[in-house]
C-alpha cells in the first residue's frame, strides 16, 4: 500500500494549479508594481531614523494649548451631530426613491444613480467643492458630511425596504390605504430599528470623518492637526491624535451601548 | 350598566403605543432636535454664504465644462500609481492584520493584557483617517507612493483585523481541539485549525477593503502621499477646472469598475 506518509492541508483555492497560478500572478504583480512605482528608495531608507526622531519629538504629547484643542474637538463633534441629523432626514426620501419595490422604475434608477454618484467621491473631494462654493469653515464640512451620511443611510434604507416580505405591504394595501399610509404603517415599522441603528453608526463614522475634512479647510480639529504637522509641531500633533483616538473610542462605546439597548 | 363602563374603559381606536410610550418617544425626538439645533447654532454658520452659493456653483460648472480631454495623457500614470497604492497597501494589511486579530479574539489571545493590546492597536488604526496617517508617513518617508502604501495599510489593519477577530471568535472549537489532540504546536494549531476556518472571511474582507482603499488613495496625494490626488490638487490650486473635470470623471470610472469587480469576486467566494 502506498499511503502518503506526509499530510498537507487542503488549499483554499481548491486545487494546486489554481493555487500556483494565483501565486504566480501575485509575484508578477509585485514585479510590475516595483517597476512602475516612482519611489525614491534613498529617501525611504532615511525614513527609519527620521521616524525615531519624529516619535521622540511626539513624546511627551503637548497639551499646553488645550483650549485650541478643545475648541477644535468641540467643533468636530458639533459638525458630526449636525451632519448626522440632516443626513438622517434627507436619507428618507432618497432611500425610498431607491427602493425597487415601492417606486416606479424611472424613479428607482434615478434614486440608485444619485446614491451611486454621491458615494463614489471621497469626502475630501466633495469638501473641496463645498469650500469653493461656501467658503472656508465648518459649513463646508457639515455639508460634506451630510452628503456622506445620506448616501450611506439611504443605501441601507433602500436595501432594507427591498428585503421586506411582500406580505407586509400587501396586507396594508388590502385595507385600501393610500401611499403615505402605506409608508406609515407598513414601511416605517419595518425599517425603524435598522434606520436608527445605521444612523447611530453613521454618527460615530461622522465623528471619525469630521477630523479629516479640515485638511482642505472645511473646519474641525483636522485643520488644527494639518497645521501642526506642517509646522513640525509633533508634540501637539500627538496630543490631537490621542484626543481623536479616545473620542472615537468613546463614540464607538456609546454607539454600541445604544444599539445594544435598542435590540 | 357594567357593560357601559367596560366600553368606556377601552379606547375605541387602535393605537400602537401606550400614552407613556408615546411621551417617551416624543421626548427622545425632542432631545435629538435639541442636540441638532445646539450644534448648528454653535458652529456660527455664515448663512449669507447661501445667498450667492448658486452663483458660485454655476460659475464652477461653467469652468469645468467642457472637460479638457487631451489632459488624459497626464493622468494615466498617476491613476496606475493610485491602483498600486491601494493594492499593495491592502496586500500588506493581510499579513499584519491576521496576527493582531489573533491577539484581539477572546478565544485565541494569550491573556487579558495581550487582548487589550490587540484591541488598542485595532482601535487606534481605525480611528485615525487614511489621510491623517498620510500626514505622518509623508513626514517619515518623504512624499511619494511608499508613504501612501503605508498609510493605506495602517488604516486598513484596524478594519480588517476587527472583522477577522470577530470571525475567529465564532469558529468551530472542535476543529481546533482535534488539531491540539494530535500534539501540534501553537503555531500549527493557528495555521491549520484556525486559519482555514476564517479564510473566506479574510478574503472577503480584504477584497471589500481593497475597493474602499481605491477611493481613499485617490485623495492621498493631497498630503503628498502619491497617486492621482497630487495631479488633482495641483489642478485645483491652478484653478484649471476643465482639467479637474477630466480627473473626476476618471476617478468615477475607476471607482465604479473596482466596486463592480469587488462585488463580483466576493459573491463567488461566499
Amino acid at each position: 500500500m502506498s499511503y502518503p506518509t506526509t499530510w498537507s492541508p487542503p488549499t483554499f483555492f481548491g486545487n494546486r494549479f489554481v493555487r500556483y497560478a494565483v501565486l504566480l500572478a501575485v509575484i508578477g504583480y509585485f514585479v510590475f508594481s516595483y517597476l512602475t512605482l516612482d519611489a525614491d528608495w534613498q529617501r525611504i531608507l532615511k525614513g527609519i531614523p527620521r521616524a525615531m526622531d519624529i516619535f521622540e519629538r511626539m513624546f511627551p504629547p503637548d497639551f499646553s494649548r488645550w483650549k485650541l484643542l478643545a475648541r477644535g474637538v468641540l467643533e468636530s463633534v458639533q459638525m458630526a451631530f449636525a451632519a448626522s441629523f440632516f443626513g438622517m432626514i434627507i436619507a428618507i426620501p432618497v432611500g425610498l426613491c431607491a427602493a425597487g419595490n415601492l417606486v416606479p422604475k424611472p424613479l428607482y434608477y434615478a434614486g440608485r444613480f444619485f446614491l451611486g454618484v454621491s458615494r463614489t467621491f471621497h469626502e475630501i473631494i466633495i469638501a473641496i467643492f463645498f469650500v469653493k462654493i461656501f467658503g472656508f469653515g465648518p459649513l463646508a464640512g457639515v455639508l460634506t458630511l451630510i452628503v456622506a451620511s445620506f448616501s450611506f443611510i439611504g443605501k441601507m434604507l433602500a436595501e432594507d425596504i427591498e428585503n421586506m416580505r411582500p406580505g407586509k405591504l400587501e396586507a396594508i394595501k388590502a385595507t385600501g390605504a393610500s401611499f403615505p399610509k402605506l409608508l406609515l404603517y407598513a414601511v416605517q415599522p419595518h425599517i425603524l430599528p435598522r434606520y436608527i441603528g445605521v444612523s447611530i453608526y453613521r454618527l460615530d463614522a461622522n465623528i471619525r470623518h469630521s477630523t479629516v475634512v479640515g485638511i482642505v479647510g472645511a473646519g474641525g480639529i483636522g485643520q488644527t492637526l494639518a497645521a501642526s504637522f506642517s509646522r513640525y509641531d509633533y508634540g501637539f500633533s500627538f496630543a490631537i491624535l490621542a484626543t481623536i483616538v479616545s473620542l472615537v473610542f468613546l463614540g464607538e462605546f456609546f454607539s454600541n451601548w445604544i444599539r445594544g439597548r435598542l435590540r | 350598566m357594567t357593560e357601559n363602563t367596560l366600553h368606556h374603559d377601552y379606547p375605541q381606536i387602535w393605537k400602537r403605543y401606550t400614552p407613556m410610550e408615546t411621551l417617551k418617544r416624543y421626548l427622545g425626538y425632542a432631545a435629538i432636535v435639541f442636540i441638532a439645533v445646539w450644534s448648528v447654532s454653535n458652529l456660527e454658520i455664515p448663512w449669507f454664504y447661501f445667498l450667492d452659493a448658486h452663483v458660485q456653483a454655476a460659475d464652477l460648472l461653467e469652468r469645468m465644462v467642457p472637460p479638457h480631454w487631451p489632459f488624459w495623457r497626464k493622468i494615466v500614470d498617476p491613476l496606475i500609481e493610485t491602483l498600486h497604492i491601494a493594492t499593495l497597501g491592502t496586500v500588506f494589511t493581510v499579513f499584519i492584520a491576521f496576527p493582531i486579530a489573533i491577539l484581539s479574539a477572546r478565544n485565541t489571545t494569550f491573556n487579558r493584557t495581550t487582548w487589550f493590546i490587540g484591541r488598542l492597536i485595532l482601535v487606534t488604526s481605525r480611528s485615525v483617517n487614511t489621510v491623517v496617517w498620510g500626514l505622518l508617513f509623508v513626514a517619515i518617508f518623504g512624499p511619494g507612493p511608499v508613504a501612501g502604501i503605508f498609510s493605506v495599510a495602517a488604516r486598513s489593519i484596524g478594519f480588517v483585523g476587527k472583522l477577522i477577530a470577530e470571525a475567529i471568535e465564532e469558529i468551530d472549537h472542535g476543529a481546533v481541539e482535534a488539531i491540539e489532540a494530535t500534539g501540534a504546536s501553537g503555531l500549527k494549531v493557528l495555521l491549520i485549525g484556525v486559519l482555514p476556518q476564517v479564510m473566506p472571511v479574510i478574503m472577503g474582507t480584504i477584497i471589500y477593503r481593497w475597493d474602499i482603499n481605491i477611493r481613499e488613495s485617490t485623495v492621498l496625494g493631497f498630503v503628498g502621499a502619491g497617486g492621482i490626488g497630487i495631479v488633482l490638487y495641483s489642478s485645483i490650486n491652478l484653478f484649471a477646472w476643465h482639467e479637474v473635470s477630466v480627473i473626476l470623471l476618471s476617478i468615477f470610472g475607476v471607482v465604479i469598475v473596482s466596486e463592480y469587480l469587488s462585488i463580483k469576486v466576493r459573491s463567488k467566494i461566499t
